[in-house]
């Protein structure tokens, strides 16, 4: 089991959703971060008080799937998050230890679709 | 480079209120003489006894010409609360800078172009810079009020069109372009048909066309260049395949009190007095809003299983737009009917015609202001009475078809003249200056690239 990880630009939210949805991936939590890697972020002026490189919205997706799902939801986060431009985010793919479903105390590979 | 040309541009224009307020010193004795009520020597337009100011009348239209400024802001939170997190600030901000912007083009020449007297396309220019235009009554626009009262309570109606039209390309203009179109086309969209319509020697109230208080100057003139913007500045990103939801409802009903409540200023204002026409178009207006919002709302509960609230609200200011040009006109029936008739009409302009064509009107300016002026405008030509108002007319369903043919003419002048006019004016801003923003600022949002501001924080 792995816990998939993927900061992303908010305005690529909603093609990564269709891409998931058609690799069969349903099942995802999505919040909203700040951040900044490479990318700079946007000066903000308030009443002449300069905010230099701020940081800038993004989405975190977190998604707990079993070893034959953890290439498809890459690749479907890949063609949806991609713009060839900086700033596109990252993914990072994690160990998962247990994974259990709080209605039916499933546990395990079963759980998680 | 960009920066000094908007220096040059500002200080310019602080020159001609110079230049205005130089000539303006050569009168005054006339103006004062006339404040004090001593009679006029050689009053240009005052040849007979002078008008006295009815303070009844005045007051009223002081509160009125106050109640019509706050739509501007209120239309601000009704807009600002429909986009996104991202762009409300850029909303707020093109509103408000339209109060600053055309409040100081109106004393500088958009009120002598539109009122001034004339025959021509414009009046003329000769109340630039409010030059003549004085304390004592204007017989042929208010004979109660001073002159320079109703010159302000037009101002409010100059600024607020423009600003209508800032739904329909919400979320993609660029601030600096959208400043530029706006100056041109009050220039020479809005003083041109304010002055055909309402203005001494205008050929559209020459003809006979009914407008109380702006139903073809105002919602329908901006109505349908808010479409061409909406047509021409391409969708926005996002709403492809997908709509983008409004950020805070709570704002857009704050928004609509405000519009409602200004909206009394507005059309009962119109009448100029304090009198019986002010009463009936305070009562009609509150019915029509009232009729409309009910009528949306029960449309959204057939159609969509469950009344909303943005559907309410938008079928109340549709209701308002409705009522513009019949309050002093029609009885508190009619407004009924013109109230559910206006919902029914906007409900199938924003749910079956804007999907089907496919154009992105951002927050339904066309559907709800054009659509609804439309019908304001030839439901004037139905239900008007002389029963209410004598110095109006009678409608069809008061034994006069004629009235309904002018009225016609008038919407379709208004809806040609505006659209082709906002056309040019909007493909020169864009060759020049390029009219909506990257793809990049769009993303990221007209708040922060636009005005270097955020209007929420996430984390502080």
């Amino acid at each position: 089991m792995k816990l998939i990880i993927a900061i992303i630009k908010p305005e690529r939210l909603e093609a990564v959703k269709k891409e998931l949805y058609k690799a069969d991936v349903n099942l995802i939590t999505v919040s909203e971060v700040l951040g900044h890697g490479r990318q700079m972020g946007v000066t903000e002026v308030y009443r002449g008080v300069k905010e230099m490189g701020n940081l800038l919205r993004k989405i975190r997706l977190e998604i707990a799937v079993n070893e034959t799902f953890v290439e498809p939801t890459i690749n479907a986060i890949l063609k949806g998050a991609q713009t060839g431009q900086i700033g596109d985010g990252k993914i990072f793919v994690l160990d998962l230890a247990e994974c259990i479903r709080i209605r039916t105390e499933e546990r395990g590979g079963t759980a998680i679709g | 480079m960009k920066r000094w040309i908007v220096i040059c541009v500002f200080l310019f224009s602080m020159v001609l209120a110079g230049m205005a307020c130089a000539e303006e010193a050569k009168i005054p004795p006339n103006l004062t003489a006339e404040a004090q009520g001593a009679p006029a020597q050689q009053g240009v337009q005052v040849p007979e006894a002078p008008l006295k100011i009815d303070p009844g009348d005045t007051a009223w239209l002081l509160i009125s010409t106050a109640l019509v400024m706050l739509m501007t802001p209120g239309l601000a939170f009704f807009y600002g609360g429909m986009v996104g997190r991202k762009n409300v600030l850029g909303i707020l901000m093109q509103c408000f800078i339209l109060l600053c912007v055309i409040s100081v083009q109106w004393v500088l020449y958009g009120y002598s172009l539109s009122f001034a007297p004339g025959k021509g396309f414009w009046g003329s220019l000769e109340w630039v810079g409010l030059k003549g235009v004085g304390f004592a009554p204007y017989k042929d626009y208010a004979a109660t009020i001073p002159h320079q009262l109703f010159m302000m309570f037009q101002a409010m109606f100059a600024i607020i069109t423009p600003a209508l039209m800032i739904g329909a390309f919400a979320e993609r203009m660029k601030f600096s372009a959208f400043m530029v179109f706006m100056v041109l086309w009050a220039t020479f969209v809005y003083d041109p048909v304010a002055h055909w319509v309402w203005g001494v020697g205008g050929w559209l109230k020459e003809l006979g066309a009914l407008d109380f208080a702006g139903g073809t100057v105002v919602h329908i003139n901006a109505g349908i260049a808010a479409l061409m913007a909406a047509i021409f500045i391409g969708k926005r990103k996002g709403a492809e395949n997908k709509s983008i939801l409004p950020h805070n409802l709570p704002f857009t009903i704050l928004g609509t009190a405000l519009l409602w409540f200004g909206w009394f200023g507005f059309n009962a204002g119109s009448s100029l007095g304090a009198n019986e026409l002010a009463v009936n178009a305070f009562v009609v207006t509150n019915t029509a809003a009232a009729a409309a919002g009910l009528a949306w709302a029960i449309l959204d509960w057939i159609f969509h299983e469950k009344p909303t609230v943005l559907g309410t609200a938008t079928g109340a200011v549709g209701g308002l737009v409705a009522i513009t040009p019949a309050a002093g006109f029609v009885s508190a029936m009619s407004a009924i009917m013109i109230g559910i008739f206006v919902s029914i009409f906007s409900y199938i302009a924003v749910t079956v015609v804007k999907p089907k064509f496919g154009y992105d009107d951002a927050l339904d300016v066309f559907g709800v202001h054009c659509i609804g002026g439309i019908w304001g405008a030839l439901a004037t030509g139905l239900f008007a009475s002389k029963a209410i108002n004598p110095a109006g007319a009678d409608g069809l369903f008061f034994g006069n078809p004629k009235l309904l043919l002018i009225q016609a003419i008038a919407v379709g002048v208004t809806i040609v003249y505006s659209f082709v006019v906002s056309l040019i004016i909007y493909k020169i801003v864009d060759l020049i200056m390029k009219a909506r923003v990257s793809e990049k600022d769009e993303n990221l949002g007209l708040d922060l690239t636009q005005h270097h501001e955020n209007a929420y924080t996430m984390i502080e």
